[in-house]
């Protein structure tokens, strides 16, 4: 190992300090003191998740998307590393700094190994840090000068935000079926694990992770380039934030698979969607609207949920509860996105969803508002499921029945078919007419459909509210 | 206080298809036990070992046998080392008790001969 390397110098702090050393020891080399596993360094939440998606998008750009595999493997190898080495050592001071240091010497290691690539480990010597060696030797391989890097190797200011920005758009390419964009998404630039996502899923994780060999195997047939698109980068912003917006329903609707890695899907997407609204080249006003329709539901994650774990309705929320920082930060976007010439669906939307934010109660929301934002939407797109909400809003300003007669136009809709949402929607709306008998009715239809956990305890809870003794 | 060195064995393939979420966890766990060891004034040192860098020495009658090893055949091998600082042995076993090792590996503790 070089004495230029983590490890390398770990090894040489080990050898040197058998016995704690005196507290007036620096750091070596970043890392803590030797001895005391004493981390300077502080270990946010998803750190290591982060971290990774932005080495791999780092590490594929230098050496190709066709070694996107490559760069997922010694981004692991680096992660592992930290696992044998965080636990003795501490965290070190600059802890994103060392693990892409060591993801970039085994990148390079098997470079090395590999003669075919070797002109590659050129292209990676011939990064900033290791100008010096690259102005020489632009071809030649990689020597252990080359492992020396800038003290900052990973400023994020520097190209780390444009790198995940690039692999956001190659993830998302429209080449890609919806599913495999969202896989790989969560995957590369996302960091999550095939475990991760087959729970998020309910898919096998052979299943996953065949979708990504074959995402991958498609990125390389069709020489897809490392590079923020020259043309037609208005459809690739809209692919990337139809898969962003896929993500976060996953995660918000909670139809089914495991809670936890779910509300992880909502940060994911809002991370991801954060990214391409700061970067100057996919500062679109769409893509204000979609983060700020995002931010704006993520706000209400808080009180979705009651203390048994049921499903809490909107009407029912504690508004106490909502995240008002997301809400101040869905409103920055909000505006933002008002620069645009043409409002979009995710306009529309994010319009809906302020209005829910900035209303006192349920009752006391501008439902009149709401109507005419669903009924712009309805025409720039129908959709079945936007017929369905605004049937919610409809009812709230006509009265129920109003309602009810607006769902008979999606009630045999096959795309509405085992969406639970339609017959619990009606319930509700028969329940407001004092119909207790078909409105138990519908909500024992809702039961028989898929639904998660949270909502089944609801469903439950309202059919019981609607038998005669209760 | 009496010394115990506590060698920390654990299979090399212990983090194989670990995510990043989940090994961030571990990590996060770990830290956190030293951080509690060195605040109650218990930890004394800490390195890791270097992965398959052994030499395993043998004298046979006039020479000297260098061995590269020990490899990871056994399964578990020593990966790394905690010094910690107790009262005796029980207390010492009770620090290690709550070492987030023992989910990931086997610990051994020796007490350092005091002369």
């Amino acid at each position: 190992m070089e004495p230029g390397t983590p490890r390398g110098r770990a090894a040489a702090a080990a050898a040197a300090a058998d016995e704690p050393p005196a507290p007036a020891t620096p750091p070596i080399g970043g890392v803590a003191g030797a001895g005391g596993a004493g981390g300077v360094g502080e270990l946010v939440d998803h750190l290591f998740r982060h971290s990774a998606g932005q080495m791999v998008a780092t590490l594929t750009r230098m050496l190709g998307p066709q070694n996107l595999s490559l760069a997922e493997e010694v981004v692991q190898d680096a992660l592992v590393r930290a696992i044998e080495t965080w636990p003795h050592r501490g965290v070190p001071e600059n802890p994103r700094g060392w693990l892409m240091q060591v993801a970039r010497n085994r990148a390079l290691d098997c470079l090395r190994r590999d003669a075919s690539r070797a002109r590659k480990a050129g292209r990676l010597a011939a990064e900033p840090g290791n100008a010096p060696a690259a102005a020489m030797a632009p071809l030649a391989p990689a020597t252990p000068m080359t492992l020396m890097i800038s003290a900052n190797p990973l400023d994020p200011a520097a190209s780390g935000a444009d790198d995940t920005l690039v692999m956001i758009l190659m993830c998302c390419h429209p080449a890609l079926a919806r599913e495999a964009q969202v896989a790989l998404t969560l995957k590369t630039v996302g960091g999550f694990s095939v475990d991760e996502i087959a729970r998020a899923f309910l898919l096998r994780p052979a299943a996953v992770a065949q979708r990504l060999v074959r995402a991958k195997r498609l990125l390389r047939e069709r020489r897809i380039a490392f590079e923020l698109p020259a043309r037609g980068l208005g459809a690739r912003i809209g692919s990337a934030l139809e898969t962003l917006y896929l993500m976060f329903n996953e995660g918000y609707a909670a139809t089914a698979g495991d809670d936890l890695v779910r509300s992880d899907l909502c940060g994911e997407a809002v991370r991801l969607a954060t990214i391409l609204a700061e970067h100057p080249a996919t500062s679109l006003p769409e893509v204000h609207a979609l983060l700020a329709l995002m931010l704006f539901q993520a706000s209400r994650l808080p009180a979705r949920c009651d203390a048994e774990g049921a499903l809490v309705l909107l009407a029912d929320q504690d508004r106490r509860r909502w995240d008002r920082a997301l809400i101040g930060r869905a409103l920055g976007h909000l505006e933002r996105c008002a620069a645009g010439k043409r409002a979009t669906a995710y306009h529309l939307e994010a319009g809906i969803a302020a209005c829910h934010a900035m209303a006192p109660s349920y009752a006391a929301t501008d439902w009149a508002q709401i109507l005419a934002l669903y009924d712009d939407r309805l025409a720039l797109a129908p959709s079945p499921v936007v017929v369905l909400n605004r049937a919610v809003a409809l009812s709230m300003v006509q009265g129920p029945r109003a309602g009810i007669a607006a769902l008979a136009e999606v009630a045999d809709d096959p795309r509405l078919r085992g969406y639970y949402l339609l017959p619990a929607t009606l319930a509700d709306l028969w329940l407001r007419c004092g119909d207790r008998q078909t409105a138990a009715a519908h909500y024992r239809r809702a039961l028989e459909l898929p639904c998660s956990e949270p909502e089944r305890r609801f469903l439950l809870r309202r059919l019981a509210g609607c038998e005669p003794c209760s | 206080m009496p010394k115990f060195l506590m060698l920390a064995r654990s299979d090399a393939r212990a983090w194989e298809g670990l995510s990043a979420e989940e090994g961030q966890r571990i990590v996060k766990q770990y830290v956190e036990w030293s951080g509690r060891m060195r605040a109650a004034g218990r930890l004394a040192g800490s390195n890791k070992l270097k992965d398959g860098d052994g030499r395993v020495l043998a004298g046979h009658g006039s020479g000297v046998e260098v061995k590269d090893g020990p490899y990871s055949e056994t399964k578990e091998v020593v990966g790394g080392y905690w010094l910690l600082e107790a009262a005796d042995f029980d207390e010492a076993v009770t620090l290690a008790k709550d070492s987030p090792h023992l989910r990931f590996g086997t610990l051994e503790i020796r007490a350092i001969e005091e002369m």
